[in-house]
């Protein structure tokens, strides 16, 4: 059993822009109406090397630039803990293509962006932490996974951790083996004891096989949840959004259950 | 940031396999022999990439079992054949019986996966107007997770299952994500690893950032000028409780460079916290740490961050080297084979030379060895580093 306090919430997708726009949807008070994400500039990037940051990097930094708008606590601080089922699939794409020319010339700079853990090294240049950071990937197990490793690290390590999900959807011809719908990135800060800005206090252990995963009840939002790996996070934010004490479950890679019990603070 | 003690995790079991050959004996003969498992580059008929490369033989000619077969990848090949060796599937085995599979997690480290099939994939079809062929499968094979899907099902692993991708640190880390599962009791043990595979992805990207050498890598020697890429897998087993290898993981130490994608920081800052946060954690000093196995990728930048991540926290008094010039850089296996030959180096008191290096560069202060050099060994600390300034620090020791 691990506890941890969520001290901040950032979140990134179509209808759910930021997590103080998120909270009204996911309470109800406003409709949940999707419309595509305008590129983001992430503006703790420097220039250059925003210019080389991909779509998928520019998500992941959306989420985490909005969880630390709404938190007190130094990014320096903070162990990175990032969680994606895929990675960069236009990168991977790209490569994939550019392999089946003569030349096979691969772009360097591409090259070193398919790194799974490229946002996790974007998000160090950019905050200058030297923290540790781990880059993980659980299929559509993922959001369960990231959040046991970033509670572990805050319960073992002394540090408050920084979890960034986040998958963005293939391009075609890829899109027909892996199906993500729309992108969704979500981060929380978590901590090892409550501070004054304290979202709720989460107690992780394990489920049972026989309890089902946690569901959205409206239809759309639901759909939301099953069209990303990140997304499943979904019924966590909600929960968070409207102050509820709640036990919560979501699959883990290995076809295991995480149980949580979300009390708010 | 300081790190405390940890208390040291027993390394029951472990294995390799990789251009020098499947299991521990053959590494262990073949390192002393200082016989090179690197071969001119004939991986998939490239025929326009002057390097050389550390292959596994007989790849090509495994099957895995028919209900594995949408999980049939270079990848997972290279997976199946490193977990037959040294009797470590029937040790995973006793260790299920004794705690139950669900109390048994896995850790796989890999950086490109079985991106392999893909890039066949994609040459036998225009992906402008065709979709992806038949016999194609993404999830079970190039999806990051897809090796750990596989170890864990060949297992018979029930509990948690990750994979962690950090490129060239990815098989280092993943000990420190076991030591942490297992101390919060999430799992009572847990199987780590590595495999990463040649794929066209790798070979190509190095080469357009100008990072390959076109002979045999030399690490540290005046000359060199890039890696030569290799592929391996590994394996190793912890437990709380003490095994018959008398091996521990007694340290680990994570950071990040916060510098650039590609290139390390100059004066190897990220390095640095990496080793001293691994040796805080095992409660050891510089000088109690009797050999270093470098990172030691060869390329020019590389090799000097690191030597002065070294001399800065070492002196230039430990004796250190890199195992590169035998297996090539095995990218995100790179962690859990060094973390082998480290353990090897323990049992038989043995530091390996520099292979294919001739002359120091005049300007790497720390003690790297030329020679193979014989002495008891009671501490190894082994380093990777990886692109994104991922870096992963691991101390190894007799668990006493």
């Amino acid at each position: 059993m691990i506890k941890v306090y969520i001290s901040a919430v950032g979140l990134a997708a179509p209808g759910l822009e930021g997590w103080a726009k998120g909270c009204r949807v996911l309470t109800g008070e406003r409709p949940y109406l999707s419309q595509p994400l305008d590129r983001y500039k992430p503006r703790l990037l420097p220039a250059n090397e925003r210019r080389r940051a991909t779509e998928v990097v520019r998500l992941a930094f959306r989420a985490c630039e909005d969880a630390l708008d709404n938190s007190n606590l130094d990014p320096g601080s903070l162990a990175g803990v990032f969680a994606s089922s895929g990675g960069d699939y236009p990168i991977i794409d790209q490569i994939c293509r550019a392999l089946r020319q003569p030349q096979r010339a691969v772009s360097p700079t591409q090259f070193h962006n398919s790194v799974h853990n490229a946002a996790a090294g974007y998000w160090s240049i950019a905050t200058g932490s030297r923290a540790p950071s781990i880059s993980l990937a659980g299929y559509d197990g993922s959001f369960s996974a990231g959040l046991l490793e970033a509670a572990t690290q805050v319960m073992l390590e002394g540090l408050p951790a920084l979890l960034a999900v986040y998958d963005i959807p293939p391009p075609p011809p890829l899109l027909a083996e892996r199906s993500i719908l729309d992108p969704f990135a979500v981060t929380l800060i978590l901590d090892a004891a409550p501070d004054d800005a304290c979202l709720a206090a989460l107690t992780l252990y394990s489920g049972t096989e026989s309890e089902d995963e946690s569901q959205m009840g409206e239809i759309a939002l639901e759909a939301v949840r099953l069209g990303n790996p990140a997304a499943r996070s979904l019924p966590l934010l909600r929960a968070i959004a409207r102050c509820e004490t709640r036990q919560l479950h979501f699959s883990t890679p290995n076809g295991g259950m995480l149980a949580v019990d979300l009390m708010p603070c | 940031m300081t790190f405390g003690l940890i208390k040291p995790l027993q390394i029951t079991d472990y294995t390799l396999t990789s251009a020098l050959g499947a299991g521990r004996e053959t590494h262990w003969q073949r390192l002393r022999n200082g016989r090179s498992g690197l071969t001119p580059c004939e991986f998939f008929q490239i025929g326009d990439l002057d390097t050389w490369v550390g292959q596994v033989a007989s790849l090509d000619d495994i099957t895995l079992n028919e209900r594995w077969a949408v999980y049939d990848c270079r990848n997972n090949r290279l997976a199946q054949l490193a977990l037959e060796q040294d009797g470590f599937t029937e040790a995973v085995r006793d260790a299920t019986g004794r705690y139950g599979a669900t109390r048994v997690s896995l850790f796989m480290g890999t950086s490109t996966s079985g991106i392999h099939q893909t890039e066949q994939a994609y040459l036998g079809i225009d992906p402008e107007s065709e979709p992806l062929p038949q016999w194609y499968h993404y999830s079970t094979t190039h999806n990051t997770y897809a090796v750990a899907d596989f170890v864990r099902r060949y297992l018979g692993l029930e509990g948690l299952s990750v994979t962690v991708s950090t490129a060239c640190s990815s098989s280092a880390k993943v000990f420190a994500s076991a030591y942490r599962a297992i101390q919060s009791g999430l799992c009572d043990a847990a199987v780590v690893g590595g495999v990463d595979t040649l794929c066209l992805t790798t070979l190509y990207g190095f080469n357009a950032l100008q990072l390959v050498a076109a002979e045999k890598c030399r690490p540290f020697d005046v000359d060199r000028n890039g890696i030569s890429i290799g592929e391996a897998g590994g394996f190793a087993l912890l437990q709380p409780e003490k095994g018959q290898t008398g091996h521990a993981l007694l340290g680990y130490g994570e950071s990040s460079d916060a510098y650039h994608m590609s290139s390390p920081h100059p004066q190897g800052a990220g390095a640095r916290a990496a080793m001293a946060a691994a040796l805080a954690r095992a409660g050891l000093e510089p000088r109690d740490i009797d050999y270093i196995n470098l990172h030691g990728t060869g390329t020019p930048a590389n090799d000097m961050a690191e030597s002065r991540a070294v001399v800065s926290l070492f002196g230039g008094q430990t004796p250190c080297s890199s195992t590169k010039g035998w297996t090539g850089h095995t990218l995100g296996a790179a962690g859990i084979v060094e973390v082998a030959l480290g353990l090897l180096c323990i049992e038989h008191g043995f530091m390996p030379c520099t292979l294919n290096s001739e002359i120091l560069d005049p300007t790497v202060d720390a003690d790297v060895l030329l020679e193979h050099r014989y002495q008891r060994l009671r501490t190894v600390l082994t380093n990777s580093f990886g692109f994104g300034g991922s870096n992963c620090s691991l101390v190894l020791g007799c668990s006493a």
